[in-house]
This record gives structure tokens, sequence and C-alpha cells, in this order.
């Protein structure tokens, strides 16, 4: 049973993202006429304008580009400490996902630490959270 | 002076404290009286009411008075207004008030932020927090992941601040024991005993590199500036500041998608906006809801190159009272309260009008930057006494 998360409502454009685990695959919405990734998701690409945006699986991996260590307890439930990340995404240049690099000490944690995506399942949501890689 | 120039003529506050009893919008009443006894107007004279964000009644007491209510409240005779989540950050609403009086919508312009959080954390049954639920929009990005606060949002821009260019937490520590020594000498500040460095290295942590001392605290209180047309001086008794630039702008409209806050494009963009220059300006209120925000606007201004901040800060004494540049001369939202971005404004037209008591810089300052916000959220306002 895992831990208490507050979930995201899912709508029409997220709904891609945060079912995205069930396969293994983490995914960002790319343009398919110029690439770009899209991220938050948005049913247009910022660099054309095109509306032709679809979901794409990337490999799901990345590395830390920045952290904190967080010591207070939000509510009354909450572990401390764990450690909050800025990912950026391998292979998705420009996007960055908040999440938590779990499974080590949080001070063994550092910016350009390489990490790799492992879904936490809450019914069809899966939170896409991080391990460091050997 | 050109008619449709936007001055401050009027500056008020309320009490400063937390749990304070006295209802929110007689909080806001006091600061709209000592701002139109200082300007020497009456509420009649009023055509204009701006604030940030406007009546919500979420998170409680985050903003319990909006300016449709205190339109109607005091009947005021307004020509135009505003307020809303969506401006240019707090004192984007003063910009706001400035833009109607540049195209004759209003003559005098109240402008106010009222806060009520720490009485309303004490008063549930009147201001009930909203029940557990999913998390939508921006915040379906930080709450899955117990990214809770802006703390924890700020944290991450020091932490890559700290790695990439070597800030250390004894140069991050002046900007709390700087507000925390100017609070001391501000009357209505919410704490007024200094810390030392001590303090601040056996403070409990947040959110590395965040400890306590680095964090704002909920405050009940109301701010007001009086915003008046250059042609209406006449009316006013002040000595008027003159809005002379201001500014916002962003990369990323997002607190984790942009390498750096919106505190730099928008410096840069001040300075786009008027001949002055960061050599001109006699003191800074910075935007300190987070310590780690004044220094991206240090930086961003320009007082210092990206990365630098730390050194510029480094002791202490550059930003002190007598220091070449004072900073958060009333005790910052760390050491007077968080009063919203407003408190930045109302301090800068007290020294520019050399009303600061214990507290005035000397020499003869002319020339003052102020700014709310932080992340995303960036307004950069240079006022000057002609």
């Amino acid at each position: 049973m895992p831990a208490f998360r507050v979930l995201p409502r899912l709508d029409r454009d997220n709904r891609f993202f945060w079912t995205s685990g069930a396969d293994g695959w983490l995914r960002f919405l790319k343009c398919n006429a110029c690439d770009t990734f899209v991220h938050p998701p948005q049913p247009v690409c910022p660099a054309c304008l095109s509306d032709s945006v679809a979901p794409a699986a990337v490999a799901g991996t990345g590395v830390v580009h920045s952290f904190t260590v967080n010591h207070q307890k939000w509510h009354p439930g909450m572990t401390v400490p764990f450690v909050i990340a800025r990912i950026a995404i391998d292979g998705a240049p420009g996007v960055i996902l908040t999440s938590n690099v779990m499974g080590c000490d949080p001070a063994d944690v550092d910016i350009d630490d390489p990490v790799r995506v492992v879904f936490e399942q809450h019914d069809e949501v899966y939170v896409p959270l991080f391990e460091k890689t050997a | 002076m050109s008619a449709r120039d936007a001055y401050v003529t009027g500056i008020g506050q309320s009490q400063v404290g937390m749990r304070i009893e006295r209802h929110p919008m007689l909080l806001t009443v006091d600061a709209i009286k000592e701002a139109l006894d200082d300007a020497g107007l009456a509420i009649g004279d009023i055509d204009g009411v701006a604030s940030y964000p406007g009546k919500a009644a979420q998170p409680p007491g985050f903003s319990p008075v909006g300016s449709e209510e205190l339109i109607d409240a005091l009947r005021i005779k307004a020509r135009w207004y505003t307020a809303g989540f969506e401006i240019m950050a707090q004192l984007g609403s003063v910009i706001d008030a400035a833009g109607a009086i540049a195209t004759g919508r209003a003559r005098h312009v109240l402008c106010f932020r009222t806060v009520y959080e720490a009485a309303a954390a004490a008063r549930p049954q009147d201001y009930p927090p909203a029940r557990g639920g999913a998390a939508e929009g921006f915040m379906q990005w930080m709450m899955p992941f117990d990214a809770y606060s802006p703390a924890n949002w700020t944290a991450q821009y020091a932490m890559r601040h700290i790695k990439k260019y070597g800030l250390t937490r004894e140069q991050l520590a002046q900007i709390a024991i700087t507000d925390r020594a100017h609070a001391a000498l501000n009357p209505r500040a919410l704490v007024r005993e200094p810390i030392t460095m001590d303090d601040y290295m056996g403070a409990r942590m947040i959110s590395d590199p965040l400890c306590l001392y680095d964090c704002d605290r909920y405050t009940d209180a109301s701010t007001v500036l009086i915003l008046s047309a250059g042609d209406a001086l006449g009316d006013v008794k002040s000595t008027p500041i003159r809005l002379a630039a201001s500014a916002y702008a962003v990369d990323r409209h997002s607190w984790d998608q942009a390498e750096l806050m919106a505190s730099y494009a928008t410096g840069a963009e001040l300075w786009r906006s008027t001949d002055y220059r960061p050599k001109d300006v006699d003191t800074v209120q910075l935007y300190d809801g987070f310590s780690f925000q004044a220094i991206t606007w240090l930086e961003g201004l320009g007082f210092c190159r990206l990365g630098e901040g730390g050194d510029f800060i480094d002791g202490g004494h550059r930003i002190a009272l007598d220091g070449e540049l004072p900073m958060n001369t009333f005790g910052g939202q760390i050491g007077a309260g968080r009063l919203h971005g407003f408190g930045f404004a109302h301090e800068a037209v007290v020294q520019l009008r050399g009303q600061g008591g214990t507290r005035q810089i000397a020499g003869d300052p002319r020339v003052a930057v102020a700014t709310s916000g932080g992340g995303p959220l960036a307004t950069a306002l240079l006022l000057a006494r002609d």
C-alpha cells in the first residue's frame, strides 16, 4: 500500500500523462510537425503552433536539475525528510518534471545525478517517481 | 510633470500582527483612513480601486477583502477598478492603476492588499479550510510529489544557485539577519527581535537550504497606496512620489520549467523602460517571502551579475541601513510580516519622503526600487521623488 498522495484530477489534457505508466512508459506530448516537446500538456505546439501534438514515449531516464530535502510536515501523516527534485527528462529537450527521488538516503542526492523513472500505482493513476541509477 | 503620470500620494497601514480580532474589512479601512489623511484626500475623492488578488475564500485569510466589496462597503464612486489572481503579481495591481490613470479612467486610485491568514487559521469556524481533493491546474505538477509549499519550489531555485554559483548558507543568512535588524527599528514590524548568525545556523530546516528564518509567516494586516494623476496633485498635501517606471516580464510562466525566476526578465525589462540606471538607486525594497527571492531580485535588477548575489551580500554590510544599497529597511516580509508585496512599495515611499525615523537612510534619497513576487510572479516599480 503506497503512502498517501494528493492525486491529480484527470481531464482531457492530462489523462494520457498520469495513466501512461500502465505499460511502463513515461510519455510527454510531442509535436508531429516539428518534434518539440510540449509540457505541461496543451493541445498546441509552442514552437510552430501546430495542433498536431500526441503523446510520445521517452526512455524514462533523466538527470537531477535541482532538488531540495523537505523537512517540514505539511500534513500530519507526512514522513520526513524526503527529496523533491526537478528532473530534466532525457530525450525531451527543455522538459522538467518535478518529482521525488526515492530509494536512497536524501543526503546522497545531488544535481546532475542520473535517475530512472519508477511508477507508483494509485488505481488508474501511475505517479512517476525516480530512483538513482548506478 | 505629465498629467497622465502616476504618483503615490498617500500611504497607510493597519496594525500588523498575528491572530488579530479586528475584522479584515476594518483593518482595510484603518489603512485607508491613514492613507487618505496622509494625502489630504477624502474617500469621496477616490474614483478607482485596485487590489490583488481580489476576494478569495481559499486559502483561508489569503485575501478576505476584494475591490468590489470595498467599493460597496465605502460607497466609492468608482470609475475604474480591478483585482485578480491573473495580474502581474501583487504590485501588478499598482501598474494597472497607473494604466488607468494614464488612460484617464481614474484620478485617485486606492490600491490595497489585506492579509488575514494568521487570524483565519485561528478561526476555522469563520474561515474554513478547503476539504482535501484532487490537484488541478499547475498544482497537479506539485501536490502528487508532496511539494506542497512555495518553500519547496523556491528551495530548488536556491539549491541550484548554491551548486552552480557557490552561494553559501552564511551568505543567504544575511537576508534574514538584515531584515530582522531593520525590523527592530520599525514600530509596526511583526517581529522586532534581531537574530544572530548562530540563531540562523541553529534554526530547523524547512526545505533545504531554506530554514525557518528564511520564510515569512502568516500575518494579519492591510497596506494601502493611493495613486494619483499628475494633474490631480493640487488636491493633495503630501510629497508626491512618481512612479518613474514599472516592469513585468517572464520566460516561462511556470514554477519548475524555467531556469530562472521571473525576477531576472523583469529586472532587465525595468531598465529598458527608463533612463534611470541601477547606480541611481538609493534603496531597494525587494520581495523576500523566502529570503532567496531577494537575491534573485538583486541579480535580476543588475545590482550584481547572475551568480554573484552571494558575494554581493556577504557580511551584510552592503545592504545594511548604512550600506551602499540599503535593502528592506522596514524589515522585509521576514521581519515586518507577510504584507504580501505592498509593504515594499509602502517602505520605498517612506524612505523617499525621509519619514523613516530611526530607520531612515542617510543622505537625500531620490530613487527606490520596490518589487513583488517570486517564481513566475514578478513586479518591479521604480519610484522617484522629483
